[in-house]
């Protein structure tokens, strides 16, 4: 059997357990994804979703469960092996975009590679040049990273979760600050990616009509899952 | 970013560049701790070193003289000596004996690097109608002016002592209206007399030194004071300086005689120096405390102002590590910056200070010692300070849960 790209099996997490403040957010999720796919996971706010997202992307450990990337047993991996592997195949996209202000956009392109590598080099550039012009921001790409418009910054924190060639992009309201046209080009943008090198994509939104255009939608009520 | 720099030091050089204003105010705060070291550590080491050039350069590192002294070496507060000696009832000079074979053995030390043997007595010096008490100290030239640099104080005429020559304190001179190429009659309590030639004339800086002292060549004192053969002092020198008082204790062990270190006549200057050092060292501590601090301050507050950056970077994949090298990177930059920074200001004011502080006399207060070492030295141990203050901080944006960090 081929192993799956993402499983959950039966992913629960508490926050503050044992304490009175104790909230049981996640409930027993099943789940299953395949390289390529592309999903929309909506809900109310306060459902879930994000905490969902961050065990996903391995900066959150799950209370219950058992979560599996390409059939590797997360739950057996240490502090630095979690790190590595979320550097490696995860890419992050936030709502706040989430650029390091001192930094350039192409520099901030180019961070997960020289994270990766402990230092840059000719490669890293190149291939944060040729994300940047993906993207559509050759002109500014020597700018610094927070000078930009919303959907600008938006589009450098694609390239950046991209940089890695990461199997997984998880994007938590990618498209909820901006405008409409800017939303609809980053969706368009993260659609084109996922078809050309069938990168999996989750993403977190509110917006039916964005929803509506991937593959498949998670709704997340409570703390449990609907597939639609 | 520049090929091949690490990561932590790209990312510590922009946030702390980004900081300016803070980066400034903490560089500007630990130059100023490292300023005053350098500037107290140069001129307590200029002061030092002064000191005990004076004390070295005018007195021997031992003296040995005959047991059972009565008549001791006098020495005045600022430690100049004087040379006088107090009569012993039996109004003869403590001479010591079998002096040659002590020299003999002395000289094989192998830590002791010369031995002049010496006789000084009180005499009278007469000129015309002058005549004035001094101490007439006889040497061998060649041994003793390696031990004390009587060449050093030669102000008029030069030190090469014949057997009917004399060296003099230029207070005498004055006093007895003689100079250079006058003669003088010294006469000593035994009616030994010697007309000598004055060829030069000394200044130690010292009033009553340069009232009492004059040099003779031994066989010329010796004849003055019917003492032919006899000395009543070894000057000795050594290799290793600090040796010196366990060099007398070995001498007095194996010889009758008492052998006194330049450390025990000196005691007072030693205890003083080493109260300087440990107030300094004091202020060192304290000094290296409040730059601790101030930058563990300063990294502190950064660390929660870029929790949220340290939060991306932990979900893009960095480790534990990295952060943690990335804030002490930041502290041992800021130490490093600042101990630069504090170095010429140190030196600076150091330059000022001796240009500005003079002695009564005019002469400098402290001979300018900017030593290398110094400075390699304080930069260093502010590097390390900036290091270890940088360690809480550091610890604490590793330990930050990426979420938390990122959920703002
Ligand atoms: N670190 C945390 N500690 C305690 N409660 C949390 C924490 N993170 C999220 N929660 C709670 O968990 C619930 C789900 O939050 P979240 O996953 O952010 O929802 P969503 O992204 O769907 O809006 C909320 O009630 C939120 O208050
Ligand atoms: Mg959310």
């Amino acid at each position: 059997m081929a192993d799956h790209l993402l499983r959950l099996e039966r992913i629960g997490k508490v926050y503050h357990a044992g304490e009175p403040s104790q909230a049981e957010v996640l409930h027993a999720i099943d789940l299953t994804l395949e390289a390529g796919e592309f999903v929309a996971i909506m809900g109310p706010s306060g459902s879930g979703k994000s905490t969902l997202l961050n065990i996903i992307g391995l900066l959150d450990r799950p209370s219950s469960g058992k979560l599996f990337i390409q059939g590797q047993d997360t739950g057996q991996l240490d502090d630095a092996a979690l790190t590595r592997l979320r550097g490696e195949s995860i890419g992050f996209v936030f709502q706040y975009h989430h650029l390091i202000a001192a930094f350039t956009a192409l520099e901030n392109v180019m961070l997960p590679m020289v994270v990766d590598r402990g230092f840059p080099d000719l490669t890293c550039e190149a291939r944060a040049r040729d994300l940047i012009d993906r993207v559509g921001l050759t002109k500014v790409a020597d700018h610094p990273a927070t000078d930009m418009s919303g959907g600008q910054q938006q589009r450098v924190a694609l390239a950046r979760a991209l940089v890695m060639t990461p199997q997984i992009v998880l994007a938590d309201e990618p498209t909820g600050n901006l405008d409409s046209k800017s939303a609809d080009d980053v969706f368009a943008l993260m659609r084109e990616v996922n078809t050309k090198s069938r990168t999996c994509f989750i993403i977190v939104t509110h917006n039916r009509s964005l929803a509506e255009r991937c593959d498949r939608i998670i709704e997340v009520v409570d703390g449990h899952i609907r597939n639609t | 970013m520049t090929y091949g720099l690490p990561l932590e030091w790209i990312v510590a050089v922009r946030f702390l560049y980004e900081g300016r204003l803070q980066t400034l105010f903490i560089v500007v705060g630990v130059s100023i701790g490292v300023g005053v070291i350098v500037f107290m550590s140069a001129m307590l080491a200029g002061l030092e070193s002064n000191i005990l050039k004076r004390v070295l350069t005018t007195q021997a590192q031992i003296q040995v003289i005959a047991p059972d002294q009565v008549a001791r070496i006098l020495r005045d507060p600022a430690r100049e000596i004087e040379d006088a000696t107090v009569q012993r009832p039996s109004q003869r000079l403590a001479l010591i004996d079998q002096w040659q074979s002590i020299v003999r053995l002395l000289r094989d030390e192998p830590n002791i690097t010369f031995v002049s043997p010496t006789i000084s007595g009180s005499v009278l010096a007469i000129r015309g109608e002058a005549s004035r008490s001094i101490t007439l100290v006889g040497i061998e030239p060649d041994t003793y002016f390696r031990i004390v640099k009587i060449p050093d104080y030669v102000v008029a005429g030069h030190p090469r002592l014949t057997s009917d020559s004399i060296l003099i304190g230029i207070e005498l001179a004055r006093e007895l209206g003689a100079r250079v190429g006058d003669k003088i009659n010294i006469t000593s309590a035994n009616d030994g007399q010697r007309v000598l030639t004055i060829i030069g004339l000394l200044d130690f800086g010292n009033k009553s030194a340069n009232q009492r002292s004059t040099y003779v060549a031994l066989r010329t004192a010796q004849s003055v004071m019917g003492m032919i053969g006899g000395v009543t002092s070894l000057d000795v020198s050594l290799h290793d300086i600090y040796a010196a008082e366990d060099m007398a204790q070995t001498i007095m062990a194996s010889h009758r005689v008492v052998a006194e270190s330049w450390i025990k006549t000196n005691a007072q200057f030693f205890s003083a120096i080493q109260a300087q050092k440990a107030t300094n060292t004091l202020i060192r501590l304290f000094v290296g405390l409040s730059v601790a601090f101030g930058i563990a301050a300063v990294l502190v507050v950064s660390v929660i102002q870029r929790s949220k950056e340290i939060g991306i970077l932990r979900a893009m994949g960095t480790t534990r590590g990295q952060i943690i090298r990335l804030f002490l990177l930041q502290g041992g930059l800021l130490g490093f910056a600042g101990s630069l920074v504090g170095a010429v200001l140190g030196a600076g004011g150091l330059v000022y200070w001796h240009s500005v502080a003079r002695q009564s006399d005019g002469g400098e207060l402290f001979p300018l010692v900017l030593e290398q070492q110094l400075f390699v030295y304080t930069a260093v141990l502010a590097t390390l300070t900036g290091l270890l203050a940088a360690m809480a901080p550091a610890l604490r944006a590793a330990k930050l849960d990426p979420v938390v960090a990122i959920r703002g």
